[in-house]
């Protein structure tokens, strides 16, 4: 089967984000920028679909600026193909990152479309479940397993409560929870390697679609801060705080 | 105005996500219908009449709408959609499943899991795991919105007398069939809907110890949760995570025990109205944000606790 696998560039999980001073967006200045770490988990499962023999061919998407390209890389030196970069330095809300993969998707007829379930950045979690609507596919989100049977997929799902798990025809979505796999990192031979892999860059225009805003980004303030509040000396003094000060138990 | 809620339920009441979507609903303004769409579902829709701010129930019960599968309930949502200027969901499992799907059918975006009405276009979201809030106006014709059940005041499930209409017609695309679910049993109450959580961490050091909490949970009649570092060093299941990426609570009291206080276990729990911190650790980050921190080893301070109650 063939397996089209999308990696989005965001900040760094590890760096703490600060809003600008005019209150306009967040300040990704200078930031350390990766591969959104539900998008890799998501290449991670695609490599080793290939390895079990069970993915003939891995292909990577991203959508965004050229500097993505370094993303794609990164998705080339873990064990993807190929790569593809529909390439816009205008922002991209979810449903045209959709419409834009709904195209990739009819040129490349993948099996199975793995993505992760929400980037770090605007969590959503919109983008996988858009794209299988657009296709007309069936969709397995939050996924923390996945077999493949022939032409169906069963997936395991995270929901509230427990875990759930439905069977899809293929061609479908599948998006990634945590617990699906432990990525692992690229060895230096492969990231070497990842550099002579194909990566192609297109347009939004090439793939003839429209980029449309959704939404107007009004503000962005910092949260309300919660401020620390006082020490207790053992358990009993805890206790009546909760009874007489707080008045919660 | 004209909106379309659609309930998160277990075919015999609503859920409380699905009260304090309504309650989001009410700020908006506008007439408000309820979709009732489950697998003998018939008893939710009953109950869901008596919502308080509901004029109207649609009830879809059929076996295409088993454990609410997303393709057949976008579908059905879908087909629903004329004349509503707004659709609403809570952000649970389901919701954040079928909401999408919805929206992209519709052409329109979706504004996620939103933690504030503006006015009737205009919505405050956390973003970045909650360290920003964005305030975004929709531009669509239809708003297509999850709501984040913990930053609104659920709704009355009682002293309403909307009118119940079940609704004929199917729609099954047959992309995808529910198989079967393995479901956490407990007597506690929910994570995301308790008055009290107590949590662990990776200083709860193994899963045996988790039963220190759960004593102190049952005289509390508080749910169990756990931070992420506890899920993977497999102390605890994914489903008691409190995080970015597990469950966002918003308790009374909220109870971190042995818990660092990691960004992304806050964002889980920072709107909870009064935390206490139990860390021996006395850096521990998490008491930047406790309303009450005890320095102290859980090992000796939970059944202490347990006591003491």
């Amino acid at each position: 089967m063939k397996v089209l696998v999308t990696v989005k560039r965001v900040i760094d999980y590890n760096v703490k984000v600060r809003v600008k001073s005019d209150n306009s967006d967040v300040d990704l200045n200078n930031v350390k920028m990766a591969i959104n770490p539900f998008c890799e988990i998501a290449v991670e499962e695609a490599v080793r679909l290939k390895e079990a023999g069970t993915a003939t061919e891995v292909v990577v998407v991203s959508l965004g600026p050229q500097a993505a390209q370094e993303q794609l890389r990164t998705a080339l030196a873990l064990g993807a193909d190929r790569a593809i970069l529909v390439q816009s330095d205008e922002p991209l809300e979810s449903l045209s990152v959709a419409k834009l993969l709904a195209k990739v998707v009819e040129k490349e007829q993948p099996d199975l479309v793995l993505m992760g379930k929400q980037a770090i950045d605007s969590d959503n979690n919109q983008t996988g479940q858009m794209l299988a609507a657009l296709t007309g596919m069936g969709q397995g989100t939050f996924a923390s397993e996945i077999k493949v049977d022939g032409n169906t997929l069963q997936v395991t799902r995270e929901v509230d409560g427990g875990l759930q798990t439905v069977e899809l025809n293929t061609p479908a979505v599948v998006t990634t929870d945590l617990r699906l796999n432990e990525p692992r990192y690229a060895s230096l031979p492969n990231i070497m390697k990842a550099k002579r892999k194909p990566l192609d860059t297109l347009t939004p225009a090439d793939l003839g679609v429209e980029i449309k805003a959704n939404t107007r980004l009004l503000k962005v303030e910092p949260p309300a801060e919660r401020s620390a509040g006082i020490k207790v000396a053992d358990v009993a003094e805890l206790v009546d705080k909760l009874k007489n000060e707080a008045k919660v138990i | 105005m004209s909106i379309l809620v659609i309930a998160e339920h277990d075919n015999e009441t609503l859920k409380p996500s699905t009260l304090s979507t309504l309650a989001a609903a009410a700020q908006i303004g506008g007439d408000v219908t309820l979709l009732v769409a489950g697998n003998g579902c018939s008893a939710a829709g009953q109950a869901a009449a008596s919502a308080e701010g509901v004029a109207k129930v649609l009830v879809a019960d059929n076996s295409a709408y088993d454990h609410e599968i997303a393709e057949n309930m976008a579908a059905l949502i879908v087909s629903l959609a004329e004349g509503f200027t707004h659709i609403l969901a809570p952000a649970t499992a389901n919701g954040k499943n079928f909401m999408p799907r919805v929206a992209a059918l519709l052409d329109v975006g979706q504004v996620s899991d939103i933690i504030k009405v503006e006015s009737a276009d205009t919505f405050a979201r956390p973003i970045y795991a909650g360290n920003a809030i964005a305030t975004v106006q929709s531009l669509d014709p239809v708003k297509v919105i999850t709501v984040r059940g913990t930053a609104f005041d659920a709704v009355s499930a009682e002293g309403g007398s909307a009118a119940v209409e079940s609704l004929e017609q199917v729609e099954d695309t047959g992309l995808s069939r529910y198989i079967s679910e393995e479901m956490a049993q407990s007597d506690r109450p929910e994570l995301t809907s308790a008055r009290v959580v107590i949590s662990g961490g990776r200083g709860m050091a193994d899963s045996e110890h988790f039963h220190l909490l759960e004593k102190v949970a049952d005289k509390l009649g508080a749910a169990v949760g756990a931070s992420r570092a506890a899920v993977d060093a497999g102390f605890a299941p994914n489903d008691m995570q409190v995080g970015q990426t597990g469950k966002i609570v918003a308790p009374e009291l909220y109870i971190a025990v042995g818990i660092s206080g990691a960004i992304q276990h806050l964002a889980g729990m920072k709107d909870s109205k009064v935390i206490v911190a139990i860390n021996k650790d006395e850096e521990a980050p998490i008491f930047q944000v406790a309303d009450y921190g005890l320095v102290a080893d859980l090992f000796t301070a939970l059944p202490e606790l347990d006591s003491s109650l």
